[in-house]
């Protein structure tokens, strides 16, 4: 989902960039608060950076034969509520487009929109809808990480393919080249993603049961509507 | 570790390595070099190919030096995270087995006398 350094061309780039300035500093703020309310959850908090970190390091083989990896963020996402995940996802990226040249300063709105954003909003209303109406924790959980992961690259190629029409097919033909690129060879590594999160989240419920039940959509009350 | 954790590492572990036995090694030379290259790399190409005049009109700050480099960054940003759960699995279950080997927590000794009240038959 990394858009190369200088491969939006600079319209595109800075109106990205300014969507998604917004975004941190809500997500900045969010932050804050709940460590504030909550000094306990910061270990959960910092376990769920860790996994994006780790997540998205991984470089993973895919049935197109072509390789690609997943975020991580969908778990944060589900946890702390998806603005929580857009700094967090701002750090990874940095850290990529800085020093791996994986991804880019200018490109660096587009990526964030697609990663810290799109992608958690979906987990977190994934997860809410699929508890609602009565899945079981892992299911719901596994839901929201997998669908999340895809949301991130439908994202990328809509941003490219809005970049980058077909010079004959338009914006149409130009989303379907770049979906077959990402979002094909995403699937089987979204399904990886959401059996990780599930893992996660079991040991989780294991070992931190009382922070998970100061959680708002881990309360063993359900969840609220 | 549980039967299902151990199941869902293994879900895992099929998913990512199955692709490498199912996907035929291309032929043709050009294609064998992109086998299971980047997609990111490929979207560069559908770029090419799009828009074949476009310029990328501002380069990386910094590139790593090597393939050699750019794989031990990844793998230091893969040991950052890891270390950080591996810290956290780790002090949870040393935490579970320190309260579990604990002796009883006092506030159960006044508790205990309830039951004994309870049976007195003078009631």
């Amino acid at each position: 989902m990394h858009i190369m350094e200088g491969f939006l061309p600079p319209a595109h780039a800075l109106g990205w960039s300014a969507a998604s300035l917004p975004f941190v500093i809500w997500g900045l703020r969010s932050v804050q608060r709940s460590v504030q309310a909550q000094p306990e959850q910061r270990m959960l908090l910092g376990v769920s950076a860790a996994f994006a970190f780790l997540l998205s390091a991984l470089k993973l083989p895919s049935v197109t034969g072509s390789c690609s990896h997943p975020t991580g963020v969908g778990l944060g996402a589900m946890l702390f509520g998806p603005a929580a995940m857009v700094p967090i996802a701002l750090v990874v990226l940095l850290f990529q487009a800085l020093l791996l040249a994986h991804g880019g300063l200018t490109t660096l709105g587009a990526n964030l929109f697609s990663m810290g954003i799109v992608g958690p909003l979906v987990s977190y209303a994934v997860f809410r809808l699929a508890r609602g109406g009565g899945l079981g924790r892992s299911g719901a959980v596994f839901l929201a990480a997998c669908l999340g992961d895809l949301a991130t690259y439908l994202c990328t190629s809509v941003q490219l393919a809005w970049a980058f029409p077909d010079p004959v097919g338009g914006m149409a033909a130009s989303l379907l080249k770049f979906g077959g690129i990402f979002a094909l060879t995403q699937i089987p590594l979204a399904i990886s993603e959401g059996l990780l999160t599930v893992l996660v989240v079991n040991a989780m419920a294991r070992f931190n049961a009382a922070e998970l039940q100061g959680l708002p959509l881990f309360a063993r009350r359900g969840v609220q509507a | 570790m549980s039967r299902r954790t151990l199941m869902l590492l293994a879900a895992v572990l099929l998913i990512t390595a199955l692709p490498l036995c199912w996907v035929a090694q291309p032929t043709d030379a050009a294609a064998l070099a992109e086998h299971f290259g980047g997609a990111d790399a490929q979207a560069q190409q559908a770029i090419a190919q799009l828009a074949p005049h476009y310029q990328p009109w501002f380069s990386p700050v910094l590139e790593p030096a090597s393939n050699e480099i750019a794989s031990l960054l990844f793998a230091l940003q893969a040991a950052l995270g890891a270390g950080v759960i591996g810290f956290w699995l780790g002090l949870s279950v040393a935490r579970e087995r320190a309260a579990r080997q604990a002796p009883p927590s006092p506030p159960k000794l006044p508790s205990s006398a309830t039951p004994a009240d309870r049976a007195d038959p003078t009631h």
